[in-house]
């Protein structure tokens, strides 16, 4: 019986509720050292003069390096996944990215040295002799401040800041449309950096075997090949053949998890070296500033309408900050992960993006929940609820008038993509009738007389997920293909173990996966292991981000249990003395059409392992299967969210009301795991909207968020209930029909809850106000209007 | 300087030599191998690494080892009876209220202590409660639920099941 579409209770749950999760810092190997790595106090400075040698000496230090024991043994920088290139044709500028900074650090964080002792205390105090003789200069953090004349240069290589210049569209087309606009809506917003802040701290283990040569790393990572093959290829020059990569259980990314970090390279080599392992665990103050950040953006949108207030031009120019270094997949999010997206859910014909991508002395910045998907959906929607106020129209209303109806697809954008599904009114009506979106006014007066501002805000929104066809990518630049591989092997009494290269830090994999394989091979999920996250194990694997895990990933397993059942007709063929033409598979049966005669997939499995009476002319012996999936196109989730806020004008508060959620995933699975995964997605866009916000002194670059004290992490009281509804389209392009749900929340509630502020917010004048939307923030911006409403 | 810290934890006698500045959860996870409480972060904040001691909630990473000579601790491997889930664990795992795992045995250490002090919380009350508890992933909306459900059973009320889930 299948369980596709049951909320089944996840697999994984047991170990982590009864403590039994296998973390990377609950791991401990034989002999281990540990590594603390001493990091620049400052944004932008010189190092005059680096001297470890007390260090060296102190009690417990087994070795202290710095970068330029790095350079002597030819280790590479980290390197970059995508280029991207210039309006000109020109690459970006590409810095080298060292391991450990040498002769300039460039963020406060960046790492200088790393010191290896026999426990961590010992490394820590024999750090504080290190002397380090910094010359200060002047930093630049913030993205628009970094391309004014003058500004500090972050690398001489980049002169004026700038990455590269990118665009994307039609700028003839969108300048005509706009000459002929009815109205143009104009705004200037920025987009508020985040840290990512997965609740485990990035941990490494670098481990080598004398007796095989072989390196070992265990790492809190998403995707334990691509680390493979990224340090083994470009940093430290190992073979992938002698490089296993673990990445045990790992406990949350965001993205943050993705990108190959220092610290993974620097114990790795220092293990090798030492020929111990070697540990390394960030506290919570070095993931502040050693994680990839998110978003950073600054934007200026035009929105032409015509009288009929259809979109007829959109026009986006944008500054988005990198930081110091150039993260693994920094390139692309800001281009070919947002540009892309912003025609939204709408026709707009004509469109036409810019993007500088700027240095900076800041933390790299990375995807980050959404990447670039959340970025685009916030200025499209903010636009667009601008644009309705303007015409003092509804907003549902003017999203309705400009919608890709649903009987328009495949529908090919303006800005590259092709949409194969969607039915953007169906959700756009589920999420306005759980809102009441009809009977809001009743409401708003109501809170008026209790002397409270309430405002409702929707937005809707189209991420494009299960990235991505490889050639595609290639042709944009990408410098890594991005399929999926699976292995399906049945042992010889009819249980499976199904090998995935996407990896599971909170997805539930091993429960959705395990019902994927149970409804086709008819197995029970008690028969089936899902293993991941291991190079020694799994054939291959491109991991796990941009909700890619079901639709390539499990598209890969599909492909993998065709396999198993192609050949499994054959075995049962032989078996049956029938016509592999008349073998029919159903619920784990091998039967020959229209008779009763049958075998099991399991008797089928045992003959393929013991093979005395088996097909030896035609087949191999075993049943064992692996299968590489590269997807045709992006996966198109989409839907709409409706925030209700109230604000108190006295103090700023702003409390969430009502928040609602109707989304389109494609097929589901695990209609439990999908919504946690919406839950998420929500609390952090909410989080964005009206908490978190990255902040460095503009001055000296200090970063001043830089703990849990500091940076508002959204928690249990900040938040309200979820009420949330699906309504399915499927994808047409993979085998499942489905199109992830990981980001989801994370793209459509901030513009939702800033709509919902700014709806709130209108009787005083107001029509827009940045992330976060802090009480602070919300006071101030009342204060500055109420004189105004006042003389009104 | 080197100290001998004796206590009890999960019910078994523990004894460990540790640096003065040890924390009790550097004791737990480094000396005693107990990895299910965690580190989240190192202001207090997170809660990722409550524990019990002598009945009350604590994060154990405010606490030096040498404090918790003579104490008795519980911690998450301590919670279930053998291999079966207490009534809480099991409702996190009905609702689910988890999603990496990370901050789960906080969240249950410290829902076992609400409703020890509050038997029938509010929805409201469950959140303030967790002030104290970050969780990155669930976005809380299963782990409130889950908590309500725990306390339900606790009181030997059989509540509906969650997300009308499935027997597998």
């Amino acid at each position: 019986m299948t369980t596709i579409g049951t909320p089944i209770r996840r697999r994984e749950d047991y170990r982590f509720l009864t403590g039994q999760g296998t973390y990377t810092d609950d791991i401990n190997r034989p002999g281990q050292l540990y590594a603390y790595i001493l990091r620049s106090p400052h944004a932008n400075a010189r190092i005059n003069r680096l001297d470890t040698g007390a260090a060296a000496k102190a009690p417990g230090v087994v070795a202290v390096f710095t970068g330029k024991d790095m350079a002597a043994d030819e280790i590479g920088g980290l390197p970059c996944g995508w280029l991207i290139n210039s309006k000109d044709g020109s690459p970006m500028k590409e810095p080298p990215h060292p391991v450990l900074a040498v002769e300039r650090v460039r963020h406060v964080g960046d790492p200088v040295a790393v010191v290896i002792a026999d426990s961590l205390g010992q490394a820590r105090d024999a750090a504080e002799n290190i002397v380090v003789d910094y010359v200060v200069e002047p930093a630049v953090v913030d993205p628009a401040a970094a391309l004014k004349p003058g500004a500090p240069q972050v690398w001489p290589e980049a002169p004026g800041n700038v990455c590269y210049d990118w665009h994307l569209g039609d700028a003839a087309a969108v300048d005509a449309a706009m000459g002929k606009a009815a109205r143009i809506v104009k705004l200037d917003l920025t987009n508020n950096r985040l840290v990512p802040n997965a609740m485990e701290p990035r941990a490494a283990i670098g481990e080598f075997d004398r007796a095989t040569g072989e390196h070992t790393l265990y790492t809190t990572s998403q995707n334990p090949h691509v680390i493979r093959l990224l340090m083994g290829a470009f940093v430290l020059h190992l073979p992938e053949s002698r490089l296993r990569v673990v990445a045990p259980d790992v406990g949350g990314g965001f993205g943050s998890k993705i990108y190959h970090y220092a610290e993974e390279a620097i114990v790795t080599w220092a293990a090798g070296k030492l020929k111990r392992p070697v540990k390394w665990t960030a506290d919570r103050s070095e993931s502040f500033m050693s994680d990839a950040h998110g978003r950073d953006h600054v934007t200026h949108v035009e929105l032409g309408l015509d009288k009929d207030a259809k979109f007829t031009a959109l026009k986006v120019s944008t500054i988005a900050n990198m930081g110091a270094y150039l993260s693994t997949f920094a390139t692309c999010i800001p281009t070919y992960l947002y540009g892309t997206l912003l025609a939204g859910t709408y026709t707009t014909p004509a469109i036409y993006v810019e993007t500088k991508a700027v240095f900076t002395h800041t933390v790299p910045v990375d995807a980050y929940r959404g990447a670039g998907r959340p970025e685009a959906t916030y200025l499209l929607e903010r636009i667009v609820d601008l644009a309705a106020d303007e015409l003092g129209m509804d907003p549902a209303e003017l999203r309705r008038r400009n919608f890709i109806p649903a009987n328009a697809f495949p529908y090919q954008t303006p800005v590259a993509l092709q949409y194969d599904s969607g039915d953007y009114q169906t959700t756009l009506e589920l999420a306005t009738k759980a809102a009441g979106y009809e009977g809001f006014e009743a409401r708003r007066q109501e809170a008026a007389r209790r002397g409270k501002l309430r405002g409702i805000g929707l937005a809707t929104y189209i991420e494009a997920c299960g990235i991505a066809p490889s050639a595609v990518v290639g042709s944009l630049g990408a410098r890594a293909g991005l399929f999926e591989a699976a292995a399906v092997r049945m042992h010889p009494t009819g249980s499976v173990t199904v090998l995935t290269g996407s990896h599971s830090h909170g997805q539930g994999h091993e429960t959705t996966f395990a019902q994927l394989v149970s409804d086709r091979l008819g197995i029970p999920i008690e028969q089936i292991q899902i293993v991941h996250g291991d190079t020694a194990k799994i054939p291959y694997g491109m991991g796990t981000y941009g909700s890619r895990s079901l639709a390539v990933g499990g598209s890969a397993i599909v492909k993998a249990m065709d396999k198993i059942v192609a050949k499994g007709k054959k075995i049962a063929a032989h078996l049956l003395e029938a016509s592999e033409a008349d073998i029919e598979f159903k619920d784990g049966t091998f039967s020959v059409a229209g008779t009763d005669r049958a075998k099991t997939l399991a008797e089928v499995a045992l003959t393929a392992y013991v093979p005395h009476n088996f097909p030896h002319d035609e087949l191999e012996p075993g049943l064992d299967e692996t299968a590489f999936y590269d997807p045709k196109n992006f996966t198109f989730p989409s839907g709409a969210h409706i925030a209700e806020v109230e604000i108190d004008p006295d103090t700023g508060r702003l409390e969430i009301v009502n928040f609602t959620a109707s989304d389109d995933f494609g097929r589901i699975i695990n209609p439990m795991i999908v919504a946690g995964q919406v839950h998420g997605g929500l609390a952090q866009g909410i989080g964005q909207a009206v908490l978190e916000g990255c902040v460095f002194d503009k001055e000296t670059g200090q970063l001043l968020t830089g703990s849990y004290n500091d940076y508002a992490m959204p928690r249990a009281d900040d938040l309200p209930e979820f009420h949330l509804s699906t309504h399915v389209t499927l994808c047409t392009h993979n085998p499942l029909g489905v199109k992830g749900c990981g980001e989801a929340g994370a793209i459509g509630a901030p513009a939702a809850i800033a709509n919902a502020v700014v709806d709130a917010l209108k009787p005083l004048g107001i029509r827009h106000v940045e992330m976060p939307l802090t009480p602070e923030r919300l006071w101030r911006t009342i204060q500055q209007h109420q004189p105004r409403a006042a003389a009104e | 300087m080197q100290k001998t810290v004796s206590l009890t934890v999960n019910g078994k006698p523990a004894t460990a030599t540790v640096e003065g500045r040890t924390l009790l959860v550097q004791l737990l996870r480094e000396h005693l191998g107990l990895t299910g409480t965690h580190v989240g972060c190192d202001t207090s904040q997170c809660g990722a690494c409550v524990v019990h001691v002598n009945g009350e909630a604590i994060k154990s990473c405010t606490l030096l080892a040498v404090q918790a000579e003579g104490a008795n601790v519980l911690t998450i491997e301590g919670v279930a009876n053998g291999d079966e889930l207490h009534p809480m664990q099991e409702a996190f795992r009905n609702n689910h209220a988890l999603q990496c795992g990370f901050c789960t045995p906080g969240m249950v250490m410290s829902a076992l202590d609400l409703v020890k002090n509050n038997p029938k919380p509010t929805e409201r009350e469950i959140r303030e409660y967790l002030e104290g508890n970050l969780c990155r992933c669930t976005g809380y909306h299963n782990i409130v639920l889950a908590i309500a459900e725990g306390a339900a059973v606790m009181r030997g009320e059989t509540p509906a099941p969650a997300h009308g889930v499935a027997a597998e």
